[in-house]
């Protein structure tokens, strides 16, 4: 690792310029050059330049993105799709609303540019429902850059043309899951699709397409401008380039600091002013609630996809949530589970009733009221659910449960006793003072 | 194929001004029913709600059952089956924010509201809820209304937006417009109809902003562009714009040149592909 940790603003360059969602202030900073180049090129130049970069997936999984376009099949005549997944909801991930809010327009060149490498006409960008300035944002960028020649008819007179509609979804997690996503795009519930055939093969409308995640679409323009070796003098030679990373929770001063892949937790926290004054790390996530969750002793783990995964977890956003000493890992571990159970789309039985089951038996640990044996029952389901379910939501409920279990099992045989807001006050994890009112384990006006 | 119409009719005025709307929402995609979840955003801003007359008229409007329109509609969390409060109040009570203290603010919201989740006060101004992470976790505890950004909400501060809704009074967002819109204003932006709001508010709030201004104080840079031009600062002009634009009708590469559009789009054989692996 390099000796000084810095940061590489790439993406977020611009995001304290003056009205940086503008065509005018994006111009002004050099945006669209890199379309302009791309139109230059040849198609299937473009592709490899994106291979050799060396990009792999933002949205979590890390497949690299240049081999994913090279998936597409040859051109048959019939249509071809990128569809730009923005269905950002993943628990702790919270990157990709603010780039699009301060820079949407990077995000129109990245599509431009991608579409025209994979022969595509019409592109989608799926937005969450739930962030409707974004939206506004994106919809305005996208009329603007019809309407200076950057999408459309015959663009910047190259002969090439684009379509592109941004879409707001309204409301499910698993919409992120891009199967999932593709059905929501064509009007259906978002539920996950046999693989395979896989969307290079049969997405959209069952036509070739590419889904990538908004952050990967973002880094093109940057990758056609400056070269994949210009992409390569950043991260690792596995991880290459720059990432937002998102540091949340009890540190002092939260928020996203774009780096090369390969930086340590422990070099952000110092640079995010550390956990908050009085405290100490217990816990965090690398990757969202569904990766594993590390410890104090996985500080100095390059965040590189196989660093992480060697240490065992995930990269996965890039979602670095911070708890220190006062929370209780009972107590979060049953609230994500309550959100998997809430977002689980019912399609498959070890998803669909495993969530439930998970959901119950940490409610009543979390209370104080488990069962001797509960522990085994938790590992048990997790190992019926994972792999065995039809997506990764399913994986990713297990995930911390299995490392919470791992690191803090002495946690959850207290839950047997003692009700976590007992063992863990929670007027002393919040950023405010306050006394709470209500009884352990019993969540008022939940009815879910 | 005739679809029977099993619901309520919009009158025939309003009828006519949705369809001229739902046009607009179909000319976007190459397949007709992918608009369903736009006009599902639609009628919720015509009846703060996906009515049964909302349901026929996407069931007509997209050549479907509405059986096959409430299973979609019943989907997803943001289409609401009972009439909505004017202003949807979320509270982040996902493991981060509530941790932060997202949980004492639903305590707090819903004793003073006298309601549960996803119930509306009596005079239908707030419908509360409890929300799912919303990807602003550097901004925790977070409180959306009407799915625009309040940031880092305590108790104190959500109480007195809340108060200031039922008072009616505009309330704006930390990111966002200048005002929040309601229900089904905001539903009408969600269809797709862009309401002319994007310039105001901030581009960022500090913690988006924290680790660039980090970089700036350091001086901490990526990697210049190889050609040199790495000073973003100078200016739009693209150096080499002339020369690489291709020229009008010179082969443009490995692009075949599939026509994008409805139109070509299909054909039957595709469409059988697609219904069997839906069916599987």
């Amino acid at each position: 690792m390099s000796p000084t940790p810095t940061l590489t603003p790439v993406l977020s360059e611009r995001w304290d310029a003056d009205r940086s969602w503008t065509l005018s202030s994006y111009e002004a900073h050099g945006g669209y050059r890199g379309l302009r180049k791309a139109l230059s090129m040849d198609a299937g130049d473009l592709v490899t330049t994106v291979k050799d970069s060396g990009l792999r997936g933002r949205g979590g999984a890390g497949f690299p993105t240049g081999l994913k376009w090279s998936f597409l099949p040859a051109p048959d005549g019939g249509p071809r799709y990128l569809v730009v997944n923005a269905d950002e909801s993943e628990p702790g991930t919270c990157k990709d609303i603010p780039l699009m809010m301060a820079d949407p327009q990077v995000l129109v060149e990245g599509v431009a540019i991608t579409s025209y490498a994979i022969g595509c006409h019409h592109a989608f960008i799926y937005l969450r429902g739930e962030v409707v300035h974004v939206y506004r944002r994106l919809l305005q960028a996208v009329e603007e850059a019809y309407a200076q020649g950057y999408l459309g008819k015959d663009i910047l007179g190259s002969g090439y043309d684009l379509d592109v509609t941004v879409h707001a979804g309204a409301g499910a997690y698993i919409c992120g899951e891009e199967t999932a996503l593709l059905d929501s795009l064509e009007g259906r519930r978002g539920q996950p699709r046999l693989k395979p055939p896989f969307p290079a093969v049969a997405g959209l409308y069952a036509r070739p397409t590419v889904v990538n995640n908004v952050e990967s679409i973002a880094s093109v323009p940057g990758i056609v401008l400056g070269g994949s070796d210009w992409f390569r003098e950043m991260g690792t030679d596995k991880s290459p380039g720059h990432g937002i990373f998102s540091l949340s929770g009890h540190v002092a001063r939260p928020g996203q600091y774009e780096a090369p892949f390969g930086i340590t937790m422990r070099e952000l926290l110092e640079m995010a002013g550390g956990v908050r004054e009085g405290h100490e790390l217990k816990f965090w996530t690398p990757g969202g609630s569904s990766t594993p969750i590390f410890t104090a002793e996985h500080l100095d783990v390059p965040l590189t996809y196989d660093d992480v995964s060697a240490a065992g977890s995930m990269l996965g956003t890039r979602a670095l949530q911070v708890f220190d000493e006062t929370v209780s890992v009972v107590k979060a571990v049953s609230r994500w589970i309550q959100f998997y159970k809430h977002e689980s789309c019912g399609k498959c039985t070890p998803c669909r009733e495993g969530t439930f089951w998970l959901a119950q038996v940490l409610g009543r640990l979390e209370a104080g009221q488990g069962d001797p044996g509960d522990i085994e029952l938790l590992l048990d389901l997790c190992d019926n659910i994972l792999g065995k379910a039809f997506c990764a939501l399913g994986d990713g409920a297990t995930s911390p449960v299995t490392s919470a279990v791992q690191y803090f099992r002495e946690e959850f045989e207290a839950g047997m006793h003692s009700a976590a807001d007992e063992l863990f006050p929670p007027e002393r994890s919040s950023l405010f003072a306050y006394t709470p009112r209500r009884t352990s384990g019993r969540l008022a006006g939940v009815h879910a | 194929m005739t679809v029977v119409n099993t619901g309520r009719r919009y009158d025939d005025a309003t009828h006519a001004r949705l369809a001229a709307d739902a046009a607009q929402v179909l000319s976007r995609y190459p397949d007709p029913r992918s608009a369903l979840l736009p006009l599902l955003h639609l009628v919720q801003s015509e009846d703060g709600f996906v009515s049964p007359s909302g349901i026929a008229f996407c069931a007509e409007t997209l050549d479907l059952s509405t059986a096959q329109v409430s299973a979609v509609a019943t989907f997803y969390t943001q289409y609401k089956r009972r009439p909505n409060g004017e202003y949807t109040v979320g509270v982040c009570t996902n493991t981060l924010c509530g941790i932060m203290g997202g949980d004492a603010i639903w305590e707090d919201l819903t004793e003073r509201l006298g309601i549960g989740n996803d119930e509306t006060t009596a005079d239908g101004k707030i419908t509360l809820e409890r929300i799912e992470c919303n990807a602003a976790c550097d901004y925790a505890p977070v409180m959306m209304i009407n799915w625009e950004f309040f940031d880092n909400q305590t108790p104190e501060s959500a109480a007195d937006v809340v108060g200031r809704l039922i008072a009616g009074e505009p309330v704006a967002p930390t990111r966002g417009p200048d005002r929040v819109g309601t229900f089904k204003e905001v539903s009408r932006v969600l269809a797709g109809f862009n309401d002319g709001h994007a310039n105001e508010g901030v581009a960022a709030g500090a913690p988006t902003l924290r680790g660039l201004e980090l970089a700036r104080a350091h001086g901490w840079t990526a990697p210049a562009y190889p050609d040199g031009d790495s000073d973003s600062d100078s200016g739009a002009a693209p150096l080499d714009a002339g020369d690489t634009t291709p020229g009008v009708g010179e082969p443009q590469s490995s692009t075949d040149r599939p026509a994008a559009g409805a139109q070509e789009r299909s054909g039957e054989q595709e469409k059988t592909e697609h219904g069997s692996e839906k069916e599987s």
